[in-house]
Protein backbone atom coordinates (compact mmCIF):
# COMPACT_ATOMS: atom_id res chain seq x y z
CA UNK A 1 0.00 0.00 0.00
CA UNK A 2 1.32 3.25 -0.70
CA UNK A 3 0.54 6.09 0.66
CA UNK A 4 0.56 9.78 -1.06
CA UNK A 5 2.27 12.71 0.40
CA UNK A 6 3.12 16.23 0.20
CA UNK A 7 5.03 18.27 2.36
CA UNK A 8 4.13 22.16 2.96
CA UNK A 9 7.27 24.19 3.53
CA UNK A 10 10.21 21.71 2.15
CA UNK A 11 12.58 24.10 1.79
CA UNK A 12 13.67 24.57 5.62
CA UNK A 13 15.79 22.27 7.48
CA UNK A 14 12.43 20.26 9.01
CA UNK A 15 10.62 20.18 5.53
CA UNK A 16 14.59 18.83 4.15
CA UNK A 17 14.97 16.08 6.61
CA UNK A 18 11.52 15.19 6.11
CA UNK A 19 11.62 14.95 2.07
CA UNK A 20 14.91 12.73 2.69
CA UNK A 21 13.29 10.24 4.35
CA UNK A 22 10.05 9.80 2.64
CA UNK A 23 12.08 9.72 -0.42
CA UNK A 24 13.04 6.27 0.62
CA UNK A 25 10.27 5.05 2.24
CA UNK A 26 8.86 2.13 0.60
CA UNK A 27 5.22 2.95 1.21
CA UNK A 28 5.13 6.38 0.14
CA UNK A 29 4.38 8.23 -2.87
CA UNK A 30 5.71 11.98 -2.64
CA UNK A 31 3.72 14.08 -4.40
CA UNK A 32 4.22 17.50 -3.82
CA UNK A 33 7.27 19.50 -1.88
CA UNK A 34 6.20 23.67 -1.81
CA UNK A 35 8.33 26.75 -1.28
CA UNK A 36 7.53 30.15 -1.73
CA UNK A 37 10.78 31.27 -2.25
CA UNK A 38 12.23 28.49 -4.61
CA UNK A 39 9.48 27.52 -6.49
CA UNK A 40 10.12 26.35 -9.72
CA UNK A 41 13.51 25.01 -8.63
CA UNK A 42 14.86 20.82 -8.01
CA UNK A 43 14.73 20.65 -4.24
CA UNK A 44 18.40 19.56 -4.57
CA UNK A 45 19.75 23.11 -4.94
CA UNK A 46 18.40 23.42 -1.58
CA UNK A 47 19.08 20.09 -0.34
CA UNK A 48 22.27 19.25 -2.13
CA UNK A 49 22.08 15.74 -0.33
CA UNK A 50 19.44 14.56 -2.45
CA UNK A 51 20.84 15.61 -5.80
CA UNK A 52 20.78 12.25 -8.15
CA UNK A 53 17.37 10.84 -5.36
CA UNK A 54 14.65 13.34 -6.76
CA UNK A 55 13.40 15.47 -9.63
CA UNK A 56 11.27 16.67 -7.87
CA UNK A 57 11.01 20.79 -8.16
CA UNK A 58 9.82 22.84 -5.43
CA UNK A 59 5.46 24.25 -6.23
CA UNK A 60 3.56 27.32 -4.24
CA UNK A 61 1.24 25.98 -1.42
CA UNK A 62 -0.94 27.27 -4.40
CA UNK A 63 -0.64 24.50 -6.13
CA UNK A 64 -1.17 21.90 -3.79
CA UNK A 65 -3.40 19.12 -4.96
CA UNK A 66 -5.37 16.63 -3.20
CA UNK A 67 -3.72 13.78 -1.23
CA UNK A 68 -3.52 11.15 1.61
CA UNK A 69 -1.77 12.94 4.25
CA UNK A 70 -0.02 16.40 4.09
CA UNK A 71 2.85 17.28 6.20
CA UNK A 72 3.14 20.77 7.15
CA UNK A 73 6.80 21.98 7.95
CA UNK A 74 6.05 26.04 8.38
CA UNK A 75 6.91 28.63 10.78
CA UNK A 76 5.02 29.16 13.92
CA UNK A 77 1.68 30.80 13.82
CA UNK A 78 1.08 29.63 10.50
CA UNK A 79 -0.90 26.29 9.95
CA UNK A 80 -3.17 27.75 12.71
CA UNK A 81 -4.33 30.67 10.12
CA UNK A 82 -4.56 28.00 7.35
CA UNK A 83 -5.96 25.00 9.01
CA UNK A 84 -8.95 24.90 7.15
CA UNK A 85 -7.74 24.89 3.61
CA UNK A 86 -5.04 22.17 4.73
CA UNK A 87 -7.66 20.05 6.09
CA UNK A 88 -9.92 20.11 2.43
CA UNK A 89 -6.39 18.82 0.78
CA UNK A 90 -5.99 15.76 2.75
CA UNK A 91 -8.00 14.05 5.88
CA UNK A 92 -4.45 13.10 7.81
CA UNK A 93 -2.29 15.87 8.75
CA UNK A 94 1.08 15.68 10.57
CA UNK A 95 1.88 19.78 12.06
CA UNK A 96 5.35 20.16 12.67
CA UNK A 97 5.49 23.10 14.16
CA UNK A 98 4.29 24.10 17.72
CA UNK A 99 0.58 25.56 16.39
CA UNK A 100 -1.46 22.19 17.58
CA UNK A 101 0.97 20.97 20.22
CA UNK A 102 -0.82 22.34 23.79
CA UNK A 103 -4.56 21.19 24.23
CA UNK A 104 -4.84 24.53 26.18
CA UNK A 105 -5.76 27.35 24.76
CA UNK A 106 -4.90 29.89 28.20
CA UNK A 107 -1.22 28.48 28.36
CA UNK A 108 -1.17 28.33 24.47
CA UNK A 109 -1.22 32.49 25.11
CA UNK A 110 0.58 32.17 28.05
CA UNK A 111 3.38 30.86 26.40
CA UNK A 112 3.22 32.40 23.17
CA UNK A 113 2.05 35.64 23.58
CA UNK A 114 -1.00 35.72 21.55
CA UNK A 115 -4.33 33.93 20.88
CA UNK A 116 -4.31 31.16 19.12
CA UNK A 117 -6.31 31.52 16.15
CA UNK A 118 -8.42 28.07 16.46
CA UNK A 119 -8.60 26.97 19.64
CA UNK A 120 -11.26 25.12 18.72
CA UNK A 121 -8.82 22.82 17.07
CA UNK A 122 -6.64 21.88 20.10
CA UNK A 123 -8.25 18.80 20.80
CA UNK A 124 -8.48 17.42 17.22
CA UNK A 125 -4.40 17.06 17.38
CA UNK A 126 -2.32 13.86 19.23
CA UNK A 127 0.66 15.21 20.64
CA UNK A 128 3.14 13.75 19.03
CA UNK A 129 5.39 11.33 20.92
CA UNK A 130 4.50 8.01 20.13
CA UNK A 131 6.57 6.72 22.97
CA UNK A 132 3.17 8.39 25.10
CA UNK A 133 0.71 8.46 22.58
CA UNK A 134 1.15 5.70 20.55
CA UNK A 135 -2.70 3.91 20.99
CA UNK A 136 -4.04 7.13 20.11
CA UNK A 137 -1.97 7.80 17.28
CA UNK A 138 -3.23 4.56 15.20
CA UNK A 139 -6.42 6.03 14.47
CA UNK A 140 -5.33 9.49 14.62
CA UNK A 141 -6.10 11.86 11.19
CA UNK A 142 -4.20 14.63 13.09
CA UNK A 143 -1.03 14.72 14.59
CA UNK A 144 1.13 17.53 16.16
CA UNK A 145 4.90 16.81 16.19
CA UNK A 146 6.35 17.70 19.65
CA UNK A 147 9.39 20.03 19.64
CA UNK A 148 12.79 18.99 19.89
CA UNK A 149 13.73 20.10 23.57
CA UNK A 150 10.47 18.91 24.68
CA UNK A 151 11.24 15.40 23.66
CA UNK A 152 14.64 15.22 25.10
CA UNK A 153 13.22 16.16 28.26
CA UNK A 154 9.70 14.31 28.04
CA UNK A 155 11.67 11.52 27.18
CA UNK A 156 14.36 11.51 29.46
CA UNK A 157 11.91 12.15 32.78
CA UNK A 158 8.76 10.84 31.93
CA UNK A 159 9.26 7.40 33.74
CA UNK A 160 10.21 9.30 37.11
CA UNK A 161 6.82 11.38 36.73
CA UNK A 162 4.75 8.78 35.96
CA UNK A 163 6.08 6.79 38.49
CA UNK A 164 5.54 9.38 40.95
CA UNK A 165 9.22 9.27 42.13
CA UNK A 166 10.50 12.53 42.24
CA UNK A 167 9.58 16.20 43.66
CA UNK A 168 7.16 18.04 41.62
CA UNK A 169 8.86 21.29 42.06
CA UNK A 170 12.56 21.06 41.68
CA UNK A 171 13.02 19.87 38.78
CA UNK A 172 16.00 21.85 36.59
CA UNK A 173 16.50 20.89 32.78
CA UNK A 174 19.40 22.62 31.05
CA UNK A 175 19.78 22.04 26.81
CA UNK A 176 22.55 22.26 24.91
CA UNK A 177 21.82 22.87 20.93
CA UNK A 178 23.16 22.77 17.95
CA UNK A 179 22.18 25.67 15.68
CA UNK A 180 19.99 24.08 13.17
CA UNK A 181 17.11 24.12 16.00
CA UNK A 182 17.37 27.86 14.67
CA UNK A 183 16.05 27.22 11.26
CA UNK A 184 17.19 27.93 7.89
CA UNK A 185 16.46 31.91 8.68
CA UNK A 186 19.74 33.72 8.75
CA UNK A 187 20.41 36.18 11.77
CA UNK A 188 23.15 38.51 12.83
CA UNK A 189 23.78 35.78 15.46
CA UNK A 190 23.83 33.19 12.81
CA UNK A 191 26.97 35.10 10.77
CA UNK A 192 29.60 32.00 11.13
CA UNK A 193 32.61 34.00 12.75
CA UNK A 194 29.75 35.45 15.59
CA UNK A 195 28.22 31.66 15.64
CA UNK A 196 31.29 29.31 15.72
CA UNK A 197 32.54 28.13 18.90
CA UNK A 198 30.13 30.10 21.04
CA UNK A 199 28.15 28.69 24.18
CA UNK A 200 25.62 31.05 23.92
CA UNK A 201 22.61 31.10 26.52
CA UNK A 202 20.42 31.57 24.53
CA UNK A 203 16.98 30.93 26.49
CA UNK A 204 17.72 30.85 30.20
CA UNK A 205 14.12 31.44 31.06
CA UNK A 206 10.56 30.77 29.83
CA UNK A 207 11.39 28.77 26.90
CA UNK A 208 7.77 27.75 24.84
CA UNK A 209 8.61 24.14 24.75
CA UNK A 210 8.33 24.45 28.80
CA UNK A 211 4.90 24.34 27.95
CA UNK A 212 4.95 20.79 26.33
CA UNK A 213 6.77 18.97 29.40
CA UNK A 214 4.39 20.43 31.57
CA UNK A 215 1.41 19.43 29.55
CA UNK A 216 2.53 15.94 29.27
CA UNK A 217 4.48 15.07 32.46
CA UNK A 218 2.53 17.18 35.45
CA UNK A 219 -0.42 13.85 35.54
CA UNK A 220 -2.98 16.83 36.48
CA UNK A 221 -1.09 18.14 39.85
CA UNK A 222 0.81 20.91 40.16
CA UNK A 223 4.57 21.36 39.42
CA UNK A 224 7.22 23.04 37.98
CA UNK A 225 9.91 22.29 35.47
CA UNK A 226 12.94 25.04 34.99
CA UNK A 227 14.22 24.93 31.80
CA UNK A 228 17.20 26.55 30.07
CA UNK A 229 18.82 26.55 26.46
CA UNK A 230 22.15 27.01 25.35
CA UNK A 231 23.55 27.25 21.63
CA UNK A 232 27.01 25.39 21.33
CA UNK A 233 29.06 24.83 18.44
CA UNK A 234 27.16 21.83 17.02
CA UNK A 235 24.95 22.05 13.43
CA UNK A 236 23.15 19.29 14.68
CA UNK A 237 22.34 17.41 18.31
CA UNK A 238 20.83 18.10 21.17
CA UNK A 239 21.35 17.41 25.07
CA UNK A 240 19.23 17.78 28.15
CA UNK A 241 20.79 17.17 31.34
CA UNK A 242 17.79 17.05 33.97
CA UNK A 243 18.16 17.50 37.56
CA UNK A 244 15.45 15.73 39.31
CA UNK A 245 15.19 15.32 43.18
CA UNK A 246 14.07 11.31 43.95
CA UNK A 247 11.56 11.38 47.21
CA UNK A 248 13.63 8.17 48.09
CA UNK A 249 16.62 7.23 47.88
CA UNK A 250 16.73 4.58 45.67
CA UNK A 251 19.69 3.33 44.50
CA UNK A 252 20.42 2.62 40.50
CA UNK A 253 19.59 -0.57 39.94
CA UNK A 254 15.96 0.29 41.06
CA UNK A 255 16.23 3.24 38.30
CA UNK A 256 17.34 0.87 35.95
CA UNK A 257 13.91 -1.12 36.28
CA UNK A 258 12.42 2.06 36.14
CA UNK A 259 13.28 3.07 32.69
CA UNK A 260 13.83 -0.84 31.34
CA UNK A 261 10.09 -0.85 32.38
CA UNK A 262 9.36 1.70 30.53
CA UNK A 263 11.36 1.76 27.51
CA UNK A 264 12.37 -2.15 27.29
CA UNK A 265 10.16 -2.47 24.18
CA UNK A 266 10.51 0.99 22.01
CA UNK A 267 12.13 0.68 18.87
CA UNK A 268 13.79 3.94 19.26
CA UNK A 269 14.89 4.35 23.26
CA UNK A 270 18.51 2.65 24.63
CA UNK A 271 19.36 3.38 27.99
CA UNK A 272 23.43 4.66 27.58
CA UNK A 273 24.75 4.30 30.83
CA UNK A 274 28.09 1.86 30.76
CA UNK A 275 31.20 1.89 33.77
CA UNK A 276 33.59 1.92 31.48
CA UNK A 277 34.45 2.55 27.35
CA UNK A 278 34.77 5.63 25.85
CA UNK A 279 30.56 6.77 25.49
CA UNK A 280 29.49 6.04 28.78
CA UNK A 281 26.57 8.71 28.51
CA UNK A 282 24.40 9.72 25.60
CA UNK A 283 26.54 11.75 23.08
CA UNK A 284 24.35 13.82 20.62
CA UNK A 285 27.38 13.75 17.84
CA UNK A 286 26.89 9.67 17.64
CA UNK A 287 23.02 10.03 16.97
CA UNK A 288 23.64 12.30 14.02
CA UNK A 289 20.56 11.40 11.61
CA UNK A 290 18.86 8.46 13.00
CA UNK A 291 15.99 8.48 15.31
CA UNK A 292 17.23 7.47 18.69
CA UNK A 293 16.58 8.95 21.95
CA UNK A 294 19.97 7.59 24.28
CA UNK A 295 19.06 7.82 27.59
CA UNK A 296 21.22 7.74 30.68
CA UNK A 297 21.46 8.88 34.30
CA UNK A 298 23.84 8.96 37.52
CA UNK A 299 22.51 9.14 41.01
CA UNK A 300 24.29 11.37 43.50
CA UNK A 301 25.67 9.67 46.03
CA UNK A 302 25.77 12.27 48.56
CA UNK A 303 22.04 13.14 47.93
CA UNK A 304 18.95 12.82 46.49
CA UNK A 305 19.48 13.99 42.87
CA UNK A 306 19.19 12.33 40.08
CA UNK A 307 20.69 13.74 36.55
CA UNK A 308 19.43 12.32 33.71
CA UNK A 309 20.70 12.65 30.45
CA UNK A 310 18.71 12.60 27.07
CA UNK A 311 20.32 12.82 23.85
CA UNK A 312 18.67 13.49 20.05
CA UNK A 313 19.23 14.63 16.66
CA UNK A 314 16.87 17.80 16.77
CA UNK A 315 16.13 17.71 13.32
CA UNK A 316 15.40 13.72 13.64
CA UNK A 317 13.77 12.15 16.97
CA UNK A 318 13.29 16.21 17.88
CA UNK A 319 11.42 16.82 14.36
CA UNK A 320 11.10 14.61 11.18
CA UNK A 321 11.87 11.26 12.24
CA UNK A 322 9.49 11.16 14.79
CA UNK A 323 6.94 13.09 12.55
CA UNK A 324 7.42 9.71 10.52
CA UNK A 325 7.89 7.35 13.19
CA UNK A 326 4.39 8.88 13.85
CA UNK A 327 3.19 8.30 10.47
CA UNK A 328 4.23 4.92 10.42
CA UNK A 329 1.92 4.09 12.89
CA UNK A 330 -1.04 5.95 11.80
CA UNK A 331 -0.91 3.81 8.53
CA UNK A 332 -0.06 0.45 10.40
CA UNK A 333 3.31 0.13 8.75
CA UNK A 334 6.71 -1.26 10.99
CA UNK A 335 7.65 1.96 13.18
CA UNK A 336 11.22 1.73 11.86
CA UNK A 337 10.77 1.85 8.35
CA UNK A 338 12.53 4.57 6.63
CA UNK A 339 14.12 5.14 10.09
CA UNK A 340 16.81 2.25 9.55
CA UNK A 341 19.96 3.99 9.70
CA UNK A 342 22.05 3.92 12.96
CA UNK A 343 24.26 6.80 12.78
CA UNK A 344 27.79 6.61 11.91
CA UNK A 345 31.31 6.18 14.20
CA UNK A 346 33.60 7.78 14.23
CA UNK A 347 32.30 11.40 13.49
CA UNK B 1 21.10 -20.20 34.47
CA UNK B 2 19.75 -17.01 34.87
CA UNK B 3 20.77 -14.37 37.54
CA UNK B 4 20.73 -10.43 37.61
CA UNK B 5 23.20 -8.19 37.49
CA UNK B 6 23.97 -6.45 41.09
CA UNK B 7 24.69 -2.79 39.12
CA UNK B 8 21.74 -2.37 36.84
CA UNK B 9 19.63 -5.67 37.80
CA UNK B 10 19.78 -6.44 34.46
CA UNK B 11 19.03 -10.48 33.55
CA UNK B 12 22.25 -12.28 33.36
CA UNK B 13 22.15 -15.69 31.28
CA UNK B 14 25.38 -17.74 31.99
CA UNK B 15 26.52 -20.02 29.31
CA UNK B 16 26.13 -23.49 29.81
CA UNK B 17 30.28 -23.99 29.77
CA UNK B 18 30.51 -21.03 32.70
CA UNK B 19 33.16 -21.20 35.02
CA UNK B 20 33.83 -20.12 38.71
CA UNK B 21 36.18 -17.01 38.42
CA UNK B 22 35.40 -16.27 35.03
CA UNK B 23 35.21 -12.96 33.82
CA UNK B 24 32.22 -11.59 31.64
CA UNK B 25 30.51 -8.27 30.78
CA UNK B 26 26.50 -7.14 31.57
CA UNK B 27 24.61 -6.62 28.13
CA UNK B 28 23.39 -3.45 29.52
CA UNK B 29 25.26 -1.43 31.83
CA UNK B 30 28.56 -3.08 30.52
CA UNK B 31 29.81 -3.75 33.88
CA UNK B 32 32.25 -6.36 34.41
CA UNK B 33 31.37 -9.23 36.38
CA UNK B 34 32.94 -12.13 38.01
CA UNK B 35 30.82 -15.83 38.23
CA UNK B 36 31.27 -16.07 41.53
CA UNK B 37 29.14 -19.77 41.33
CA UNK B 38 27.73 -21.79 38.78
CA UNK B 39 24.64 -23.66 40.45
CA UNK B 40 23.10 -21.82 41.71
CA UNK B 41 24.37 -19.43 39.15
CA UNK B 42 25.63 -16.06 40.80
CA UNK B 43 28.27 -12.69 39.94
CA UNK B 44 29.25 -9.88 41.78
CA UNK B 45 31.29 -6.80 40.06
CA UNK B 46 34.84 -7.70 38.92
CA UNK B 47 37.60 -5.42 40.21
CA UNK B 48 38.07 -2.41 38.61
CA UNK B 49 41.07 -1.49 36.28
CA UNK B 50 42.43 1.90 36.69
CA UNK B 51 39.96 4.67 35.43
CA UNK B 52 41.64 6.27 32.03
CA UNK B 53 38.85 8.53 31.14
CA UNK B 54 38.99 12.25 31.03
CA UNK B 55 37.25 15.52 29.60
ZN1 LIG C 1 24.33 -4.58 34.47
Amino acid sequence: MKVSVSIVGASGYTGGELLRLLLFHPNVELKQVTSESYTGKFVHKIHPNLRKSSILKFVSAAELEPCDLLFLCLPHNSSQNKIDDYKKLAPKIIDLSADFRLKDSTEYEKWYGHKHARPDLLNEFIYGIPELHREEMKTANYISSAGCNATASILGLYPLYKNGMVELDRTVIEVKVGSSEGGNKVNEGSHHPERSGVVRSYQPTQHRHTAEMLQEMSFGKKMQIHFSATAIDMVRGLLATCHVFLKEDLQEKEIWKIYREAYGNEPFIRIVKESDGIYRYPEPKLLSGTNYCDIGFKKDEFSNRLVVMSAIDNLMKGAAGQALQAFNIMHGFDEKTGLEFPGLHPI
Amino acid sequence: MKTECPVCSAEIELAKDSVQGELIECPDCGTELEVISVTPPAVKEAPQEEEDWGE
